[in-house]
């Protein structure tokens, strides 16, 4: 399992970088290599070249600023793991990043360019989509920012254009206040998400749902807000009625097709305890209690 | 097969080379390889360190783990020109010059926790680069088991890897 | 005899290097020049092939040959079928290289060998391929029903084998029975997936007319006898090495795969080294398979639960060949009534051709597929006739005083009737009870259920023949001059620890310590003559000849250092590597001994004089070599078993279910098993540890998913799940000794204990966790999400 050949290309520069995309529309940029290199290996990708941008001025580094979390195209997922800051201002991101494959993986696989791969039962895209983060997309035109929710188009397409670079992501630090949770089922510790959820949510003074966010993984061909759900929880106690009208309303966000594993059914079912189970833990700590 | 003229058999690839120069195990070293060579087969027959093993070449199995700059990182998803200008260090860099064992090594050998030896590198340069990371190590069941989540071993079942996990750090006095 | 290191814990000989990276496996082994093959492997299932064409290939810069079944002359034939019997009718190998039909994906159509892998897979890449597809039936059910497209034009019904075998009367027992319980249980296919893929390296000497094959497999002596014979050369002009070898799992004891003949001829015809290092969707993709079955077994009982007959129907899936023939069916026929008495059985299957990879040997080899069949059923008879299902296996164990107990008509993989010889099954039950420590395992689950998590019960039984023959040899030599001691036998390992094991054994004997027993195997040069590691018999086979050796040897040493010392040789004990006059402090150096055991001319160092015959302590009375007597200290020995000596065990699991996730988790695992006298219990347990993980792997995660179009869906680690560290519980490993009466040393085989009765016990535990939320049957491992959620929605959930 040898990767095919290439022409490889360490830029110094953005400029230089998005100018050798812009003119090989076979090129691919490399990052980690953790989800590109596995594909090259098995040779279900043949990109012409690849443009590494390790050494790329500007890429590196996390910052927050003005209420965002800034992450750097070469930000490994282990960097913005251990980042004491980001565990005080976001620590959903911490708790999800837990659940991406293993610290090898996260050692050398980046952020962004998970968000880039766009693996629908992938952590990360998940995140963005929940917190309503933003890349900032660079071409030899100029810059752009794109929403999470108008970056993930289907399974592994992203609305990056070819010739783009993701040169940062970015992402809300959490509210005072809020609660949090994300959890997902795999078979194996460390295996994609069959079905991942994440929450965030704020309480008001008489305990009632202030605001609500849902999003899940692995259900879909790409991560999905559980809006549907999301409203049935609005203004609500969390009683129980108001949590079976939640799971009630997520089953048909629910579209990956049946397989020799897993089924829609399957899914539904655990979406749904997900629901349940990650609402609770997020009011918990909205309350200030960690759950029993 | 005698009498028979010997066939024109091609020498070496027409693969474009690239220079890569990095240190391995303390050494720098520089050469001129395949701009696709991955990491693992330099490693291994480029520079003839055998002891980083190929298991699956996706990532999955953990054999081929090395440290890159300090971090356990799989050498099979990484290429060579990737490496250009970092800190390598493979099994070999692990035990002492005169071969004495490191006590990680030692504490698997003594808790039998190898088999067949082929997952036990990356085993070992996994389980190093958790104890050299600063902070404290989790050495419940449950946080050593996590640790060693993602490098398989098809022989021992991971028991006695768990055990030398905890003799290990008993050794190098990080128990808790 | 001495008994000071068989029975410890003693820590390997071998590790150390393997620690330090230091192991030998076949890719580390330094060939110079050496060339590398990829293989063209089939796209689809089933197909006619119109048109190959390689010319773009071997024009590739970079390659050195291609070869069709156009291109290897006499090669270009079906592979040896290794194990004949009468139920195959027309069986079937492949070819190493497809002619004009494929039959798997997967299968080797065309070897490339190139500069290196890289560009080798580019040129494979290159060949052009028209294949007209034929169409294939997966489902092995449906592919013995008449009309269903044959894997082979000429095997009706896709049946490649029957076998029909009757131990008593079990018409009778039906017939008598108060009680029949009937299910039907499945076990999906899996794969050994060792950590290193199969290697085969060679290189043709042209000059002393000498083939070196350095092959990662079981089997090195029986490789070398196979290759000699294919390629008409005499085998000892042929060399078969086993490096160190990481992980075999019957995987590779198969012979041939198509490389290991293809390899070697490409390097005598090119000149070259050449190489062939399997890569993981290779191994995937093309070494053996195992597991499939399904079963349909009835059990005949009385009121009170004693089963006094057995029906069990099987299809056994063999995938497109039969190169093994039937010997997983076998095993797992004639391991079907398990520790039980069961006087009257009849078991019938049929092995069923389907176009997947070729079905071998995996650990275990047919018997977790009888013993999830068995015990399956036993919880079943038990929960109908509301007995214990503790007490319903005790009801039924056979006894100490029934050994040895034959099932007339059960014929094992060693030509013989199933013959128990030794056990303690109902001692080894009740510790498993004690071991799961739950005197209120009813509050515990109500407990549990609080939090919506259901735990339940598992357990299951199992016995296991080991200790196969034809037999295997040893051969002994204490070093002139360093004393160290050289043993070789005929095996290979790939990580059972022979070297130490074996160490021990020759300690015993010799007054040495292990570390100075040099271990030499897994090469034709060092040992020729044996069979191969598998079907848990090294220790039995391996470790009685090398004892039997040891033995003979510490008598010329005792005899020696008695005509040295000049002493009786009642006066004699063996110890820290020396021959000791009791009571005393006179010794002689076993170095010494063997120096003198070989009377020299030349003395080359200090040590040697004292063996030249000029040296003061020589002898003058008689010539220097006595008639009849060797030089040296060196023997060699054979043990050849009279039958199998069956091993057993019970174990038991706690599970906890979350059914609203599908999520099994395993808290607590108990093993209690019985291998007779152990060697080093150390080793044995890690031999136990390793099966129970893939018994794991199998019973909830490993399943190889092939598509109704025959194409393997998960032909990686990524998507075949083998289980890593948070995956496998804690498990108490705890031994029962009853020695074997069949051999000296009193062992019997474990190396495949540990996976036999896992699936059992898991599905029995899952479903002992849901009897609250309805009637669930788990009777098909490996459980998935899908499975529990279909499960649960059967019942309203």
């Amino acid at each position: 399992m040898k990767p095919p050949l290439f022409d490889y290309k360490a830029p110094a520069t953005i400029d230089e970088a998005v100018a050798m995309l812009a003119a090989d529309p076979d090129a691919a940029v490399l990052a980690g290599g953790q989800s590109l290199l596995p594909a090259m290996n098995f040779r279900v990708a043949n990109p012409s070249a690849l443009v590494d941008i390790q050494h790329v001025q500007g890429l590196q580094g996390i910052s927050v600023d003005g209420g965002e979390i800034v992450i750097k195209a070469m930000v490994r997922h282990r960097e913005l793991e251990l980042d004491v800051v980001v565990q005080r201002v976001n620590p959903l991101v911490v708790e999800t990043l837990q659940h991406v494959a293993h610290v090898p993986i996260r050692n050398r696989g980046t952020v962004v360019g998970s968000l880039c791969h766009a693996d629908p039962s992938a952590e990360m895209p998940l995140l963005f989509v929940l917190l309503g983060g933003t890349v900032v997309a660079r071409s030899p035109a100029g810059t752009r920012t794109i929403a999470a929710e108008d970056f993930f188009k289907a399974f592994l397409t992203t609305t990056r254009a070819h010739d783009e670079i993701i040169t940062e992501a970015r992402l809300p630090v959490l509210p005072e206040g809020a609660g949090w949770a994300f959890d997902e089922v795999t078979r194996r510790h460390g295996d994609y998400a069959l079905v991942g959820l994440g929450c965030v949510l704020a309480l008001s003074g008489d305990g009632k749902v202030e605001t609500v966010r849902l999003a899940a993984c692995g259900i879909a061909d790409k991560p999905v807000r559980l809006k549907a759900s999301e409203a049935a929880l609005q203004g609500t106690g969390l009683a129980p009625a108001d949590l079976d009208k939640a799971v009630e309303a997520s089953a048909s966000a629910v579209t990956t097709p049946d397989d020799m594993n897993t089924s829609v059914a399957f899914r539904r079912r655990a979406l749904g305890a997900l629901i349940r189970r990650l609402v609770a833990k997020a009011a918990a700590r909205a309350r200030n209690k960690e759950p029993a | 097969m005698r009498g028979k003229i010997k066939p024109a058999l091609p020498e070496r690839s027409e693969d474009p080379r690239v220079a890569v120069a990095l240190t391995v195990n303390g050494e720098q070293v520089t050469r001129a390889v395949s701009v696709r060579m991955l990491l693992s087969d330099f490693l291994r027959h480029e520079l003839g360190l055998t002891g980083t093993h190929v298991g699956c070449e996706h990532g999955v199995c953990g054999c081929c783990t090395v440290h890159i700059d300090g971090k356990a990182a799989r050498s099979c998803l990484t290429l060579a020109v990737q490496a250009n200008g970092c800190e390598v260090r493979t099994i070999e860099s692990v035990a002492s010059t005169d071969g004495a064992l490191h006590p990680v090594q030692q504490a698997f050998k003594e808790c039998h926790a190898l088999q067949c030896g082929y997952c036990t590198p990356g085993m070992v340069m996994n389980v190093l680069s958790r104890f050299e990371e600063p902070g404290t190590l989790d050495l419940s069941e449950e946080g050593i088991r996590d640790m060693l989540s993602g490098n398989l071993c098809r022989c021992t079942g991971y028991l006695n890897i768990v055990t030398a996990v905890r003799r290990a750090a008993e050794l190098l006095g990080r128990a808790e | 005899m001495s008994t000071r290191y068989f029975g410890q814990r003693v820590e390997r000989n071998i590790d150390p290097k393997l620690l330090r990276g230091e192991g030998a496996y076949v890719d580390d082994i330094p060939l110079t020049n050496a060339l590398h093959a990829a293989f063209l492997r089939s796209p689809v299932a089933r197909g006619r092939i119109k048109r190959i064409d390689v010319s773009a290939a071997r024009a590739y810069p970079g390659v050195a040959a291609v070869y069709t079944y156009a291109d290897i002359g006499a090669l270009d034939r079906p592979m040896p079928l290794l194990i004949p019997h009468p139920s195959m009718k027309n069986p079937k190998t492949q070819r190493p290289l497809a002619r004009s039909e494929v039959f798997y994906v997967g299968q080797t159509i065309a070897m490339v060998v190139a500069v290196d892998r890289y560009v080798a897979e580019d040129a494979a890449a290159l060949i052009e391929l028209e294949i007209d597809q034929l169409p294939v039936e997966m489902d092995m059910a449906k592919a013995v029903a008449d009309g269903a497209p044959l894997v082979h034009a000429d095997v009706p019904n896709n049946i490649a084998a029957e076998f029909v075998q009757t131990s008593g009367d079990p018409d009778g027992a039906f017939a008598l029975a108060d009680h029949i319980t009937r299910i039907t249980v499945q076990v999906d296919r899996s794969t050994a997936a060792p950590m290193e893929c199969r290697a085969v390296a060679a290189r043709w000497d042209e000059i002393s007319g000498e083939l070196t094959v350095w092959d990662g497999t079981q089997a090195p002596i029986s490789v070398r006898g196979g290759l000699a014979s294919i390629f008409e050369l005499d085998e000892d002009k042929v060399r078969v090495i086993a490096p160190d070898v990481g992980g075999g799992f019957g995987q590779k004891v198969l012979l041939f795969y198509p490389d290991e003949l293809l390899v070697p001829m490409a390097a005598m015809q090119l000149g070259r080294p050449v190489k062939y290092i399997e890569d993981r969707r290779e191994n995937f993709l093309g070494s053996s398979q195992e597991r499939t079955q399904i079963h349909t077994i009835e059990l005949a009982a009385t009121r009170t639960g004693e089963v006094i007959g057995l029906r069990d129907s099987f299809l056994h899936d063999t995938g497109a060949f039969i190169p093994y023939g039937i010997a997983v069916a076998q095993v797992a026929s004639t391991s079907i009534a398990g520790p039980y008495r069961i006087p009257n059985i009849w078991v019938e299957f049929k092995a069923v051709y389907t176009p997947t990879v070729q079905v071998t040997p995996y650990r275990g080899c047919g018997r977790p597929q009888a013993c999830f069949a068995l015990e399956r059923a036993m919880d079943q008879l038990a929960e109908e006739l509301g007995i214990d299902r503790f007490e319903i296996r005790r009801r039924n164990f056979i006894t100490e005083k029934e050994f040895p107990y034959e099932r007339a008509g059960l014929l094992f993989a060693d030509g013989l009737k199933v013959t128990l010889d030794s056990g303690q099954y109902a001692k080894a039950l009740s510790l498993a009870a004690t071991q799961l420590e739950m005197t209120d395992f009813a509050a515990e689950q109500e407990k549990a259920r609080a939090d919506g998590k259901y735990l339940g019960l598992g357990l299951a039984c199992y016995v296991e023949g080991t200790g196969l023959g034809p037999y295997e040899g040893g051969h002994i030599r204490v070093h002139p001059i360093t004393g160290k001691v050289y043993v070789n036998t005929g095996l290979s390992t790939q990580g059972q620890g022979h070297d130490t094991v074996f160490a021990q054994i020759v300690a015993d004997q010799l007054g040495v310590s292990p570390q100075d027993v040099i271990l030499v195997e897994g090469d034709t040069k060092a040992f020729d003559w044996g069979v191969a590691t598998f079907a848990s018999r090294a220790a039995v086979v391996s470790g009685n000849a090398i004892h039997k050796t040891a033995v003979t040897v510490r008598g010329k040493i005792l005899h020696a250092a008695a005509n040295m010392l000049e002493v009786d040789i009642g006066d004699i004990e063996l110890r820290d590597s020396a021959a000791w006059v009791k009571n005393s402090n006179r010794h002689v150096s076993l170095a010494a001994i063997a120096t003198a055991s070989n009377p020299l001319r030349y003395a080359f160092n200090e040590a040697a004089q004292a063996a030249t015959q000029f040296a003061p302590a020589s002898k003058h009375d008689g010539p220097p070599l006595a008639e009849g007597q060797a030089p040296g200290i060196e023997a060699t020995d054979y043990y050849s078993p009279s039958q199998s000596t069956w091993a057993y065990g019970v174990h038991a699991a706690i599970v906890e279910v979350d059914p609203a996730l599908c999520a099994v988790k395993i808290r607590k695992y108990i093993c209690i098993h019985d291998c007779g006298n152990m060697i080093n219990p150390t080793i044995v347990e890690g031999q136990v540890m390793g099966g129970i993980a893939q018994g794991i792997g199998g019973a909830l995660y490993e399943r190889l998913d092939y598509l109704p179009d025959g194409t393997l869906s998960n032909a990686s680690l990524m998507d075949f799940l083998v289980p890593y560290a948070t995956e496998i519980p804690p498990v108490s490993v705890l031994h029962l000794e009853t020695p074997s009466p069949l051999n000296p040393l009193g062992i019997k085989g474990v190396g495949e204990a540990g996976c036999i009765a896992v699936g059992a016990v898991v599905a029995s535990g899952v479903e002992d966790a849901l009897r609250p939320l309805g009637d669930i049957k788990l009777r098909h491992v490996p459980l998935t999400p899908r499975m529990l959620s279909d499960a649960l929605e059967s019942v309203g959930l």
